[in-house]
């Protein structure tokens, strides 16, 4: 099949996945998913990929990716924070830390940073209401935030492309230390 | 305190143990499986229907009933789908059980699967969760090496294909007619209902969506039995159910109780009261859908009719908790900020209201509100509730109508002092 922009790799990652289903169409998020992590965003290009390998029409792709806010329309930066700012963070500090991040990384919501190492978007509840305030990172979470903790964890990520911040499998309160 | 028996959170409360099969077998896992397969799926039905179990995720809707809506007589495809949507502000335990005890939920997959006669089941999870997806798809793996899913499972004739489907990023997709929008690849749109999911579900065929804590408890009602469950909680509400405490409490967490304490136990005794020993204010008992409770409910048990009684619902379990400092205003206006995000687009009093009703606490909080802006809220929310396809609709106007009814001398204040009366101690809407 003729592909404009995904890698074969990402042609079969995307058709490996058609047997779970009956119909190709639900293989679509998964498509957008790969598609998205092998050229950085959802380019025009490589949703016409997608709807070639699913034998969608392009809108029918386009319809889809735009009412999920994981994908991405627009280039972003090597790391997309995606900051909490439901109620149950909000109380907890959310906004301000939210202020921080932006002082610290010199841009607004929606915005990127120039050498494209970070983009801030806001996002609504991620379920760690409980550890606010929080942002994920790609995949990461990063929970009871604080402006210090925000710093080390924007150093890790400029330094090594990770940081030892990240959330482990969850549980809270954690009494008895397991 | 008191210590109640823990079902769903107890293995994860031992040091070290993160939920792999060896280590969940250890505890008993999958006998409660071994011992269904042997079982007529009709007594397996009837058994859940006689523990009173009720899905965790929202509606309180009784399993065993849901189950028994499958038409007995169609013949071809049934599904099964896992609701790992969780995406309700202030909830937070599903997330737990993935990351922490995965197996429980594969195990109750399995069994009603078996009891409705689905040979596929899907998870559907929220596209955030990356550690819980690959946490899933591991324990998945190890479920079909140890043969409890796949083909003529434990020689019973019955075969099971178990698949993770992943979301992204969309509070909707938690209702269930849009999670199965959702994984047929489209927008995640509710269905007009009737036909309910249990008759034209996924791709058409009957379909059971049920939550991963209402899934979860299934091995253990199957192992202790109907009554045993149905002796936990309240005669109508049976069972434990996790709580995910957030906001202004000493120890936020999941605390998994009998269904019936009361809102004081929760907040005082189980997340330790207060913050800064500061008064409470308001509380949200069910995530941010329902309608926001004061001091004065306190005493009321956390069971679906006591809260519903009170006017405002369990729905996820999630309790929000607001201190003497919270601005009412700006916490209502917070979640009609997530609700007009959020809002699918499909029913027109939802899509147009939400920006409505967003844009008139907007100007309140802002201290631009006008006097005839609180009936003016008020007719608004009244022409959402009731009239659209999905729960969305009442849902967002639960925070609006409660703290116009709680806490209306906050909005007068707003407005006749043009502006916020306190000097809260956090800003729960940013300015841009
Ligand atoms: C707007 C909306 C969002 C919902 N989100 C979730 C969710 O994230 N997780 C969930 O389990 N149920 C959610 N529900 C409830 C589901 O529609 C459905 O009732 C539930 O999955 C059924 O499972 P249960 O019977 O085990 O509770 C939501 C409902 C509505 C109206
Ligand atoms: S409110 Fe931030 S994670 Fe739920």
């Amino acid at each position: 099949m003729k592909l404009r922009v995904l890698s074969s790799a990402a042609e079969a990652a995307i058709t490996l996945e058609f047997e779970k289903y009956p119909d190709k169409r639900s293989v679509l998020l998964h498509a957008l998913r790969v598609a998205q992590q092998e050229t950085g965003y959802l380019s025009e290009e490589a949703m016409r990929d997608v709807a070639t390998l699913l034998e969608l029409t392009p809108v029918q792709v386009y319809d889809v990716a735009t009412f999920y806010t994981l994908f991405h329309l627009q280039p972003v930066g090597k790391h997309v924070i995606y900051a909490c700012k439901s109620l149950p963070c909000a109380l907890v500090g959310a906004s301000a830390l939210c202020r921080h991040i932006q002082n610290r990384l010199g841009v607004g919501i929606g915005e990127t940073t120039s050498d494209n190492q970070f983009t801030l978007k806001q996002t609504e509840c991620l379920a760690s209401c409980g550890s606010g305030p929080m942002v994920q990172i790609n995949d990461n979470y990063y929970e009871y935030l604080t402006p210090a903790k925000v710093d080390r964890l924007l150093d890790d990520l400029r330094a090594r492309g990770k940081s030892d911040l990240a959330s482990k499998p969850f549980k809270i309160p954690n009494v008895t230390g397991a | 305190m008191v210590s109640y028996e823990k079902i769903l959170t107890k293995n994860m409360d031992t040091p070290g143990y993160m939920g792999t099969l060896p280590e969940y077998r250890a505890t008993g896992g999958y006998t409660a499986f071994e011992k269904a397969l042997k079982m007529p799926p009709a007594e397996i039905i009837d058994i859940v229907k006689k523990s009173g179990l009720r899905g965790r995720g929202g509606a309180g809707f009784p399993t065993g009933v849901k189950w028994s809506f499958i038409p007995k007589t169609h013949v071809g495809q049934r599904y099964l789908c896992c609701n790992a949507d969780e995406s309700e502000p202030g909830t937070f335990k599903d997330r737990q059980l993935i990351e922490r005890d995965p197996h429980q939920m594969l195990e109750g997959i399995g069994i009603a699967s078996y009891a409705i006669g689905a040979s596929v089941a899907y998870i559907y999870i929220r596209g955030e969760f990356d550690l819980g997806a690959k946490i899933i798809e591991s324990a998945i793996q190890e479920a079909y090496q140890a043969k409890f899913f796949g083909k003529n499972l434990l020689g019973s004739g019955f075969n099971l294909e178990v698949i993770l489907h992943r979301g992204a990023g969309a509070y909707i997709c938690g209702e269930e007619t849009a999670l199965l929008e959702s994984i047929e690849g489209k927008r995640g749109k509710p269905r007009t209902k009737p036909p309910f999911p249990a008759v034209h579900g996924l791709y058409q065929a009957p379909t059971v969506v049920n939550n991963v804590e209402t899934l979860a408890n299934v091995p253990y009602i199957i192992n202790r039995g109907a009554e045993w469950y149905a002796s936990i909680g309240t005669p109508k509400s049976p069972g434990t159910r996790i709580f995910s405490v957030s906001g202004h409490v000493k120890r936020p967490g999941n605390y998994e109780v009998p269904l019936g304490i009361t809102l004081r136990e929760m907040i005082y005794t189980c997340a330790g009261g207060i913050r800064n020993d500061k008064a409470l204010k308001a509380i949200i008992p069910g995530g941010a859908s329902a309608a926001f409770l004061t001091p004065a409910h306190l005493d009321t048990p956390m069971d679906f009719e006591a809260i519903a009684q009170i006017g405002s619902m369990l729905g996820s379990g999630g309790v929000t908790v607001m201190d003497e400092e919270t601005c009412m205003v700006q916490a209502a206006t917070n979640l009609l900020e997530f609700f007009y995000h959020e809002s699918c687009g499909k029913c027109t009093p939802c899509r147009e209201g939400s920006s409505w009703i967003l844009q008139v606490l907007h100007r309140i909080e802002r201290g631009t509100g006008r006097a005839s802006d609180l009936d003016l809220l008020e007719t608004l929310c009244r022409r959402i509730e009731g009239v659209t396809v999905c729960a969305f609709g009442d849902a967002e106007v639960a925070p609006v109508l409660s703290t116009l009814k709680h806490f209306k001398e906050e909005y007068v204040a707003h407005i006749e002092g043009r502006g916020c009366p306190f000097q809260p101690n956090v800003e729960l809407v940013m300015a841009h």
